[in-house]
C-alpha cells in the first residue's frame, strides 16, 4: 500500500510494514526535547511513575534546552532551570545547553537543528507545541505534554494516532518581497485555526524548494496554528547538506510513495500572493498588509523560533538600513548562534547589528523573551494596551503579556517596514518592488 | 470513573487557547509540586477577555476572588478548545480549580491528549453546538453512562458523543495506569 512520508516514518518507527490514517500505534522515539517551562513537570511525572532512582531510557536521545524564562529576576524561573540541572546531573545527560555557559543556545526549535538533533526520517517529540518546526528536515516532529513526555523518558515509546496529510504546493519561485511567513499566514487564513486538526501538513512545490532551510522551518513552525499535528517537507540537497554538516549519526531519508493518498491538495501560485498579516486576536485573521495601513503601532518585535533566525534579521536589516524606526522596536535573536550572526553578517559592509543600532532598535539576548509574555520584567513584554506588530507565531489575547494588547503577526519585511512608518506597511514600499 | 458529575456550568466560546486558560507568567509554577499545582488552579482562565468570560453575558470571573477556587465543575465551550501550546499546565489548572468534565464541539489535539493521558478530566465532544443554549451558573449533571448533559435549571438535555478510543485510558486513570494494565502493548 502506498504511504505518505508521515505514515511511512511512523510505520518504520513502530516496526510495521504499513499504517493508515486513524491507526493507533506505539512509536519508538529518536529524540525527546524538553525545556525550562515543561521540563520540571515532566521530570516530576517521570520520577513519580518510574521511581526516584529511575533512569531515562536512552541518555543519548534526551535533549534539554532552557530557553523560555532566562533573562529575568524571577526566582521561580531560576528554580526551574535548577530542576533541569539537577536532573541532568542525576541522569548524566550529554545534551544540555545550560544558561550562563558557552553551551547556552536559546530557543529550542532553532537550537535543535543547529546542534544536529534534527535528522530526516526520525521521530522527534518535544514538550512544546512548536516542535513541529523540525518537520522542515523531513522528520515526524510534534509537541506533547508532561505526562506523555514523562512516559517517553521512561519507555522511549509513545502511543500515536497516524494523521492524514494535507498537501500545500507553492508553484513558482518566491518573489523577492515575500517570505515564508506570508505563505503560512495565507494558508492559516484559508483553512482557519482548526483547519488541520489531527492532520499532517506537507509543503512542496518549487516555491518551497527555492527557500533556504530557515525559511522552510517557518512554514512547519506554524502548522500548529492551524491545529496541525506535524508539518513536513521532503528533504532535498539543501536539507541534507545542512544536516550532514551538524551530525555524524546515520539517518534514512523518507519520502511519499508514488500513489500515496492525501486528505487534500491545495495549490498556490507564489507570484499571486502578497505580504500578509494576522490581525488580533487569532493567527487566522488574515489581511493584506496594504489593506490595513491605517493601523497605528506602538511597538515592533522581531524574534522567536519562527521570526528570529538569521534569515529573518537579514530581511529586517535590508528594510531598516539607512532608516530610523518610529516605534519601539525589539530585536531578539532566537539563539546565541543567530546573535553572533548579527555581528558577522553584513549588508554593503555594515553588520546587521550596526544597522539595527543605527535605526534605533533595542537588541536583546537570545531567548523566547516576549514571544510568550513571560515574567513581568521580560524584554519587550506588552504590559499595557499597546499595539504591536511582531514576527512571532501567536496573537491570542494575552500571548505577549497584557490581554488588552493588540498583536499583529507578519513577516520580518513587513514588521521592519511598519516599524519605520509607525503604521502597518506593505514592505514593497521599501523594497522597491511595488507591483 | 464517576457515573454522574453534578455541579455548576461555566460557558465559553470558540478557540479558547492555552494562553487564555493559563497565562504564560504563571508557567514558572511547577505542577509536580502539590502546592504549586493548586496555585495554578487559582489562575485558571484568567486571560479570557472579560466580555467573553462566562457566556452569554460575560464578565463572570471563573475563579471566586475570595476563595481562589472556582464554583464550577462543568465547562462548556465551542470549537477548538485548548488550541495553542502544549503546556499541560492548562488542563492541570482547570482540574485544580475543580473542573471534572469539559463538553466542547471539538478540541485542539495536544490539549486533548494531555487531558486524557494525564487523566485530568473527562473531555466530551458534542454532536451540535450547545454554548448558545446554556448559561453560565446553571446547575447541570453529566451522565457518563448515558453520555448526556442535563441542565437541571431548565430541564434541557444534550447528547454527548461517546468517548470511544479514549475511554479505556480514562477508566484506567491515566496513560501510566493504562500501560501497566496492557504491558504487552509496550513490547
Ligand atoms: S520563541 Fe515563542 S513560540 Fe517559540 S518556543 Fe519560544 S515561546 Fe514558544
Amino acid at each position: 500500500m502506498a504511504m505518505t512520508m508521515t505514515e511511512k516514518i511512523l510505520a518504520r518507527k513502530s516496526g510495521k510494514s504499513k499504517l493508515a490514517p486513524g491507526d493507533n500505534t506505539w512509536v519508538s522515539v529518536d529524540v525527546l526535547m524538553t525545556h525550562d517551562v515543561c521540563g520540571p513537570g515532566t521530570i516530576g511525572v517521570f520520577h513519580e511513575n518510574f521511581g526516584a532512582q529511575a533512569k531515562v531510557w536512552d541518555r543519548s536521545k534526551v535533549v534539554i534546552i532552557p530557553d523560555h524564562y532566562i533573562f529575568t529576576e524571577d526566582k521561580m524561573a531560576h528554580r526551574n532551570v535548577d530542576v533541569l540541572r539537577q536532573f541532568v546531573r542525576e541522569q548524566d545527560l550529554p545534551y544540555f545547553y545550560d544558561v550562563g555557559t558557552d553551551r547556552y543556545k536559546g530557543v529550542c526549535h532553532i537550537a535543535l537543528p543547529e546542534e544536529g538533533h534534527t535528522r530526516p526520517g526520525e521521530v522527534l517529540l518535544g514538550t512544546d507545541s512548536h516542535t513541529c518546526t523540525a518537520g522542515a528536515f523531513g522528520e515526524f516532529a510534534t509537541g506533547i505534554g508532561n505526562t506523555d513526555a514523562g512516559f517517553v523518558l521512561g519507555t522511549g515509546k509513545l502511543w500515536l494516532k497516524v494523521p492524514e496529510t494535507m498537501r500545500f504546493i507553492f508553484e513558482g519561485e518566491m518573489p523577492s518581497y515575500l517570505m515564508a511567513k506570508d505563505l503560512i499566514l495565507k494558508v492559516i487564513g484559508d483553512i482557519g485555526v482548526d483547519g488541520a486538526i489531527y492532520r499532517a501538513m506537507e509543503f512542496a512545490g518549487d516555491g518551497v524548494y527555492s527557500l533556504g532551510i530557515e525559511e522552510r522551518m517557518t512554514l512547519c513552525n506554524m502548522v500548529i496554528e492551524a491545529g496541525g499535528k506535524n508539518g513536513v517537507i521532503a528533504p532535498d540537497e539543501v536539507t541534507l547538506e545542512y544536516v550532514r554538516a551538524r551530525t555524524d549519526r546515520p539517518f534514512e531519508v523518507v519520502t511519499n510513495d508514488p500513489g500515496a493518498c492525501f486528505h487534500s491538495t491545495q495549490v498556490y501560485k507564489t507570484k499571486e500572493l502578497e505580504p500578509g498579516v494576522a490581525k488580533p486576536h487569532s493567527p487566522d485573521h488574515y489581511a493584506l498588509a496594504r489593506e490595513i495601513g491605517d493601523v497605528v503601532l506602538d511597538r515592533a518585535y522581531i524574534g522567536s523560533c519562527t521570526g528570529g533566525k538569521t534569515v529573518d534579521f537579514q530581511a529586517a536589516a535590508r528594510v531598516l538600513d539607512g532608516s530610523k524606526v518610529k516605534v519601539d522596536t525589539f530585536i531578539v535573536p532566537a539563539t546565541s548562534q543567530v546573535a553572533r550572526s548579527l555581528k558577522t553578517e553584513t549588508i554593503a559592509g555594515k553588520s546587521l547589528e550596526t544597522i539595527f543600532m543605527e535605526a534605533g532598535c533595542h537588541v536583546g539576548p537570545p531567548s523566547c523573551a516576549a514571544c510568550l509574555g513571560g515574567p513581568a520584567d521580560t524584554l519587550g513584554r506588552l504590559n499595557k494596551s499597546e499595539v504591536c506588530i511582531s514576527t512571532t507565531n501567536r496573537n491570542f489575547p494575552g500571548r505577549m503579556g497584557s490581554k488588552t494588547a493588540q498583536v499583529y503577526l507578519a513577516s520580518p519585511y513587513t514588521v521592519a517596514a511598519s516599524a519605520v512608518t509607525g503604521r502597518i506597511t506593505d514592505p514593497r514600499e521599501f523594497l522597491g518592488e511595488r507591483a | 470513573m464517576k457515573e454522574i458529575v453534578r455541579g455548576r456550568i461555566y460557558v465559553l466560546g470558540d478557540d479558547i487557547d492555552t494562553d487564555q486558560i493559563i497565562p504564560a507568567q504563571h508557567l514558572v509554577l511547577n505542577p509536580a509540586i502539590a502546592e504549586e499545582k493548586q496555585k495554578l488552579g487559582t489562575f485558571a482562565l484568567s486571560s479570557v477577555p472579560s466580555e467573553k468570560a462566562g457566556l452569554p453575558r460575560g464578565h463572570v470571573p471563573f475563579i471566586d476572588p475570595q476563595t481562589g477556587r472556582s464554583p464550577y465543575s462543568i465547562l462548556a465551550a465551542g470549537k477548538n478548545f485548548g488550541c495553542g501550546s502544549s503546556r499541560e499546565h492548562a488542563p492541570i489548572a482547570l482540574a485544580a480549580a475543580g473542573i471534572e468534565v469539559v463538553v466542547a464541539e471539538f478540541y485542539a489535539r495536544i490539549f486533548f491528549r494531555n487531558v486524557v493521558n494525564g487523566g485530568w478530566m473527562i473531555p466530551y465532544e458534542t454532536p451540535a453546538p450547545l454554548v448558545d443554549r446554556i448559561e453560565t451558573g446553571q446547575e447541570g449533571e453529566v451522565d457518563l453512562k448515558a453520555n448526556e448533559l442535563r441542565v437541571l435549571t431548565t430541564g434541557n438535555r444534550f447528547p454527548l458523543k461517546p468517548l470511544g478510543d479514549i475511554l479505556p485510558i480514562l477508566e484506567a486513570g491515566n496513560l501510566f495506569a493504562y500501560a501497566k494494565e496492557h504491558a504487552d502493548l509496550l513490547k
